[in-house]
């Protein structure tokens, strides 16, 4: 007790504790302000019905999309009417850097993203006010935390004869095929409501948001979970293990039958 | 060759000169006629077995005893192999709850026990490969039917059976034994007669009717709720089972024939036959799911081009001209469902299938209308 007492008073009127904490509470005050203030913004620019994001996209749509959808989004020979498309359309066409196309094909391919997450915001603002049509995902649904066996039951009825059981991707007609879901959830989401190029419309009628939910669940919950029955050869079923088979599992049953064969030099 | 020459030498002299080409001397009646074909000599001979080639291991002292040092590390790999599969077995247990131990657990014993038997079978074709003495030698065939001696002690051995069982003399004895095996067989013919499908419905029947009737709902796949006409927008795909099926006694079976896919296109898109304008509701189609191919699930939908392309064997249907086969080894159009709305809105089916799904069997040309 006396030694402690001594300490107090050798350290004077403040603790030593006392630069740490102080530092503490003014980097954790800062950085949560910051946040909240960020935060704030964020809310802000995902409010994409503000003239000022409609503005921005009306003049991104001019520079980059109006040579094939029309300045007024009529739409032309090389590209169709965007009109009541919604903001989830183009969130997931420009996202997923579907739009713009590299090049006329028979679908429009995945690849990096042409825009910032803002610009893409912009263009889907724009696009959305001049025409009423599906908008952005609401984020509760987007959260991961629905039913992962409904969702799995849905997926195999629903999705899994295009895109695989495993959300591996598969062909289709005439040099399309369904891509393999590797998306973000949002962009999983908008796929469902829009139908993006020949994927069928999956609307709220056919599947509620929690039936959405509920895919997205299994489908994050069907990527994070390691397989148990080993190596996936990209989960491709029996084309990827029957094409092993054919070449290692026979390639090995020759080899060892010609060593048995083989006279010893 | 000296015969061949010596016989048709025979004949060409003996006869005249027309039956040269057919020599049938009485000697040789199977032989057959060489004609004007030139008759080679045979000139090769036998052989025989190759020189016998010694092995390094035979004459260098060294190599044979890096053979052997081979062979018995081999044998204790394998050794090792079982031990480590029992040691894997309870180093990387099956934990609950974790998928990914069963992998570690399978791939580990796995590896220890295909190292235990590969090491023995390579060690054990390399002792005999390298090691063990290599000379050729010909194993000589002996017939197959044995010696006199030996055939008649096998008889003698069946009559003394006979005459110590009494399988000749005791008739009754003999008699109820075939009996009793003839009838051994008979539960198992009552059994299996179950896997038999002739005393359940008639399989033609079975097979041309499903449980789409007039006034059933169009539900969904799986919930079973109906579907409204006005929930179908524009280029959608429902996956579509009738009203009830979870109550039907055989759910499988009822839910593999009568499985539907719904779509609605733009009504200018689609090209009806005039005696299907009315099986469709404002562009709302339905058609079954079930290949007419080999019966697989055909759901891979196009909603721009409005294909639908069946995954196992790749047949393509247009849906705007009626499902009509556009590619692939599906021999008959999707059988196409006749829809209405009710009075609810909701969509219902207005009959059965106008001709049995899936694929064909031997009697469905006399059940098919069309």
């Amino acid at each position: 007790m006396s030694n402690a007492t001594k300490r107090k008073n050798r350290a004077g009127r403040r603790s030593p504790l006392a630069t740490v904490a102080l530092l503490a509470i003014g980097l954790l005050s800062t950085g949560g302000a910051y946040a909240l203030i960020s935060g704030g913004t964020a809310e802000a620019q995902s409010d994409i019905n503000s003239q000022q994001m409609i503005d921005e996209g009306e003049k991104l749509f001019s520079a980059n999309c109006a040579s094939c959808h029309g300045l007024n989004l009529e739409g032309s020979e090389s590209g169709p009417s965007l009109i009541g498309v919604g903001a989830a359309s183009v969130d997931f066409q420009v996202g997923t850097g579907r739009m713009p196309l590299a090049q006329q094909g028979p679908q429009g391919e995945e690849k990096p993203e042409q825009f910032t997450d803002e610009q893409t915001k912009a263009l889907a603002a724009y696009v959305a006010s001049l025409g009423p049509g599906p908008g952005l995902p609401d984020p509760r649904y987007l959260d991961g935390e629905g039913d992962a066996a409904n969702g799995s039951e849905l997926f195999r009825i629903n999705c899994a004869m295009c895109h695989n059981v495993a959300g591996a991707g598969g062909a289709l007609t005439e040099g399309k095929y369904a891509p393999a879901i590797d998306a973000t959830p949002a962009h999983i989401y908008e796929a469902m409501v829009i139908g993006p190029q020949n994927m069928p419309v999956f609307n709220d009628a056919n599947l509620s948001p929690e039936d959405k939910r509920d895919i997205i669940t299994y489908l994050e919950f069907n990527r994070e979970s390691p397989s148990p029955g080993g190596y996936v050869l990209g989960s491709l079923g029996p084309v990827a293990e029957g094409l092993f088979a054919w070449f290692f599992g026979l390639g090995a049953i020759v080899a060892i039958a010609v060593w048995l064969t083989a006279k010893s030099n | 060759m000296a015969d061949d020459h010596g016989a048709r030498d025979v004949v060409s002299a003996g006869q005249s000169a027309r039956s040269v080409a057919v020599p049938v001397s009485a000697s040789q009646e199977t032989s057959v006629s060489p004609g004007l074909g030139v008759i080679a000599p045979d000139r090769f001979e036998n052989p025989g077995i190759p020189p016998h080639q010694p092995r390094v291991t035979d004459l260098d002292p060294k190599k044979e005893k890096r053979a052997e040092r081979t062979v018995y590390t081999l044998f204790y790999l394998s050794l090792a192999g079982s031990v480590f599969a029992i040691a894997a077995y309870f180093g990387f247990p099956i934990e609950e709850n974790n998928i990914a131990s069963t992998r570690m657990n399978n791939l580990m014993i796995g590896i220890g026990i295909s190292l235990a038997l590969l090491a023995i079978g390579i060690a054990a074709v390399h002792w005999g490969k390298a090691l063990m003495p290599e000379e050729e030698m010909i194993d000589h065939r002996h017939p197959v039917i044995g010696s006199p001696a030996t055939r008649a002690r096998a008889v003698e051995i069946f009559d003394q059976a006979n005459k110590e069982s009494g399988l000749g003399r005791r008739s009754l004895l003999r008699n109820s034994l075939i009996g009793a095996l003839v009838a051994f067989p008979l539960p198992a013919i009552v059994l299996f007669r179950d896997l038999y499908p002739g005393n359940q419905e008639d399989p033609v029947s079975a097979l041309s009717h499903t449980m789409w009737k007039e006034g059933v709902r169009l539900t969904r796949d799986p919930s079973g709720t109906p579907i409204r006409a006005s929930e179908v927008t524009l280029g959608s795909a429902f996956h579509v089972i009738p009203e009830g099926l979870d109550e039907s006694e055989h759910y499988l079976e009822e839910k593999a024939k009568a499985a539907v896919l719904l779509m609605r296109l733009r009504p200018d898109e689609l090209n009806e036959i005039e005696e299907r304008k009315s099986w469709s509701y404002d562009g709302i189609v339905a058609y079954s799911k079930i290949c007419t191919h080999v019966g697989c699930p055909v759901a891979l939908y196009e909603q721009i081009t409005h294909h639908l392309l069946c995954p196992c064997h790749q047949s393509q249907f247009d849906v705007t001209n009626h499902c009509e086969v556009i590619f692939g080894p599906a021999a008959r159009p999707l059988p196409q469902l006749p829809i209405a709305v009710d009075d609810e809105g909701y969509l219902i089916a207005q009959s059965d299938f106008t001709e049995p799904v899936g694929p064909s069997f031997w009697e469905r040309a006399s059940v098919n209308d069309n």
